[in-house]
């Protein structure tokens, strides 16, 4: 389990990737710039803690790591930190989005590791890849729901029974074999 | 200590490159085993889920190199239960190509119409339909309307898709539940079974030994069923001959790791590795402007809205694939269905940044079912190259399925980023005219750039400096080791490979049965299709001479 520093820190780490609604108005890990929720109500610390990611035995690492590159951005650019937050989540969202640009940019040293913790705050959020597909949606899964993912039928399958409009819509190419490929 | 195995044949890897060498090798009368590190799945075991170790995870494998990334299968069937079933051969222009190494990068003895008669020896193996409109989902059709106003025309693909069984569920990357997908464990797998072939899943191949008397032994370590980074234990096979067949993205690995116990590789084992050129761009329609414009409606008030329904490519702009275009400037432009989850992260919101994340992303994610994916297949510079091997497989396991890092590195070229320029205009072009679309190209900055199509990275050739296998797809300075996966095929082919991956397979397996018959195999050469037709046998019977060796 992670202590409640980690969680803070990766929790508004996910809210920087997909952004969402406060919890409560003390809400310190989601900066509240959405109307809906993001990767934080999306469940992205629940994908993160599951050891089928490989990311697991890492989190509290990656949270440390990431409060100190927090502190190293405030010195730099003169901002204030408050020493009984973590300094990720202290930052304004502007201010985190900045640093997570600047350690994803080509050339960072450490970048394909802030890209991986951020494909699966992602997937938290656009797949719910921790939950049952069928489950997700039939709970309102809120990365689901605003993507407007359908509902499957009752066995838990999807089929569209429409799925053609139906009709020719361009001239096929001149050249195309009779079995239908490029001459 | 375990006692070593023996066989004629071992096949390694079971998509399109195995299954077909198994088929004809194992029908000929060849004790074959194939070794597959995936897991073999029924249909009732492909599950419309997206959760971490259902099929979706189990089958597929996500390989992260430096600048690359490559997906491809991992099960019983290959990239054959996976993919998206398009089915087309590839354009006449292809064969000449010239590429990187300013001369003609495919064997003097393959051209299309060389080629052709093997096309069709497949296509009499997997039931290939030529789609009609009918069959073209709203994201093919929508894709057709768009090319058509901007004055292109627009195909229907051929796929191996029953389109009687099909639900139009849009799960094929996760295995089709409904045995419409026709994957090659409707074919040429069960006919290999059944004429005594063995296929072990599980069974991830390290390296390749010598025997002393000019076999090979094969090691393999077995791999734990659910979480993949453990394995089970280990053994080795021996056999007079080997047909590697573990994909672009591997096969060049396992060889690489051989290197110190065969001797020296032909250099361009894990060399000109090619990604076939892809790169996504991501259209969101204006729904409006798709009723106004296009004049599409479903019927049920909604023009479009349909990116979740369909079943993969089905609809593909081929007007640059002319021949008398200059190279690097022909491609073709595919609609496809590309799933959330690992390719999500990849479409960039237009607008300011961040594009990949944040706020604007959330939004363009709120207009989801109004995405529609373009597929660009380019003509690439062939410029990735594999580092050593990692200690496993062919990358270091992250999750328990899925995602490893690899060692491929891909530095595009200036012709490489062009191609892709102009391709990335023209769906601008075709998308955002009279604002149907905005349309953003897939970054690379994150990942690199990305492919389901790897190929090349271990290539036929006629030019022992630039290509690793001779026209016959036997490894060069170690006789009687064939490659016949994707890593055989020189370069980009501009529209989806699986069809000349098995059209070259076919053609490779008359000179391996010979291969095999030098070894003492008591092998014949000759089956027809796996369902018994024989037309294909016929009209090839003629070219099996000349793909032998005195
Ligand atoms: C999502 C997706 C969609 C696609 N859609 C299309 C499409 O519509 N049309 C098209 O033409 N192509 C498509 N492709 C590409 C197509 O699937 C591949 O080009 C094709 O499968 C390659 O065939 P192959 O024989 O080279 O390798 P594969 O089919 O990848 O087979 C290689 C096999 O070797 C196994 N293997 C790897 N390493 C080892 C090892 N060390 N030991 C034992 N086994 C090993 C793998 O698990 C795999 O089963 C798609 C691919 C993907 C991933």
């Amino acid at each position: 389990m992670l202590d409640e520093t980690s969680r803070v820190t990766l929790e508004a780490f996910a809210d920087t990737i997909v952004p969402g609604n406060r919890r409560s108005p003390q809400d310190l890990a989601v900066a509240g710039m959405s109307p809906t929720g993001g990767a934080v109500a999306a469940g992205a610390v629940e994908l993160l803690e599951w050891d089928a990611t490989g990311l697991t035995d890492g989190l509290d690492d990656y949270a440390r790591s990431l409060n100190g590159h927090a502190h190293a951005h405030a010195d730099q650019h003169g901002l204030l930190v408050d020493d009984d937050v973590p300094a990720f989540a202290g930052l304004p969202f502007e201010e985190r989005t900045a640093l997570v640009r600047v350690l994803t940019a080509p050339g960072h040293p450490e970048k394909s590791l802030w890209v991986l913790l951020a494909l699966f705050c992602y997937m938290a959020y656009d797949s719910a890849a921790h939950l049952h597909t069928a489950d997700a949606v039939a709970a309102g899964h809120p990365g689901l729901t605003a993507m407007g993912l359908a509902r499957p039928d009752a066995d838990g399958l999807w089929r569209f029974p429409a799925w053609s409009y139906g009709r020719p819509l361009a001239r096929p190419r001149p050249d195309t074999t009779a079995s239908g490929s490029p001459a | 200590m375990n006692s070593v195995e023996h066989t004629d044949v071992v096949v390694i890897g079971s998509g399109f490159g195995g299954a077909i060498p198994a088929y004809h090798l194992a029908a000929g009368g060849a004790r074959v085993v194939v070794l597959e590190r995936g897991p073999h799945l029924a249909a009732d075991e492909y599950e419309h889920d997206f959760k971490l170790g259902s099929s979706y995870t189990r089958i597929f494998d996500f390989v992260v190199g430096d600048g690359m990334s490559v997906l491809g299968g991992n099960c019983v069937g290959g990239g054959s239960v996976v993919y998206f079933a398009a089915m087309p051969r590839a354009p006449r222009f292809v064969f000449e190509r010239r590429g990187s190494i300013h001369r003609r990068m495919w064997p003097a003895s393959i051209t299309r119409d060389t080629l052709e008669p093997w096309y069709d020896r497949v296509a009499e193996a997997i039931p290939i339909t030529r789609q009609g409109w009918e069959d073209v989902s709203y994201a093919g059709g929508l894709w057709a309307a768009a090319c058509h106003h901007a004055g292109r025309t627009a195909n229907p693909v051929p796929a191996a898709v029953d389109t009687t069984a099909c639900v139009n569920c849009n799960w094929m990357m996760a295995g089709c539940r409904f045995d419409a997908k026709q994957s090659l464990l409707f074919n040429y797998l069960p006919a290999a079974v059944a004429h005594g072939a063995e296929i072990r899943p599980l069974h991830e191949v390290q390296s390749i030994t010598g025997t002393g008397d000019g076999g090979y032994r094969v090691h393999y370590k077995t791999v734990h069923d659910e979480d993949y980074r453990l394995t089970t234990g280990e053994g080795s096979i021996d056999a007079k001959v080997v047909v590697l067949a573990a994909g672009s993205a591997a096969t060049p690995v396992i060889l690489q790791r051989s290197e110190a116990a065969l001797g020296p590789m032909p250099h361009a084992v894990g060399r000109y590795f090619s990604g076939n050129g892809e790169r996504l761009n991501t259209a969101v329609l204006n729904e409006d402007r798709v009723r106004e414009v296009l004049g599409l409606d479903r019927g049920d008030g909604l023009a479009y809205a349909a990116n979740q329904i369909g079943k993969g490519p089905t609809v593909a702009n081929w007007d640059r694939l002319d021949g008398s275009l200059p190279e690097y400037t022909r491609y073709s432009l595919e609609q496809l269905y590309f799933p959330p989850g690992l390719g999500t992260i990849l479409a960039l919101a237009g607008g300011t940044d961040p594009t990949w994340f944040g706020l604007d992303k959330k939004e363009m994610l709120r207009h989801w079912r109004s995405w529609l994916i373009i597929f660009q297949m380019i003509e690439d510079d062939n410029e990735g190259v594999f580092g050593p091997p990692p200690a496993r497989g062919n990358a270091d396991r992250i999750s328990q399925q899925m995602l490893g890092v690899g060692r491929l590195s891909y530095k595009p070229t200036a012709n490489t980023l062009g191609a892709w320029a102009l391709a990335d205009a023209e769906c601008k072009d075709i998308l955002e005219r009279d604002g149907l679309a905005t349309v953003t190209p897939w970054t690379n900055d994150l990942v690199g750039a990305y492919t389901v199509h790897p190929l090349a990275s271990c290539r036929i050739g006629d030019d022992p400096h630039t290509s690793a296998l001779d026209d016959l797809h036997e490894l060069r300075g170690h006789p009687g080791i064939f490659v016949t996966d994707g890593s055989a095929v020189p370069g980009a082919l501009t529209v989806n490979p699986a069809m000349t991956i098995s059209a070259l397979a076919e053609r490779a397996v008359p000179g391996i049965v010979r291969a095999a018959q030098e070894r003492g195999v008591r092998v014949t050469y000759g089956a027809p299709a796996p369902d018994g037709s024989t037309a294909g046998r016929r009209a090839t019977a003629p070219l099996v001479p000349t793909l032998l060796r005195d």
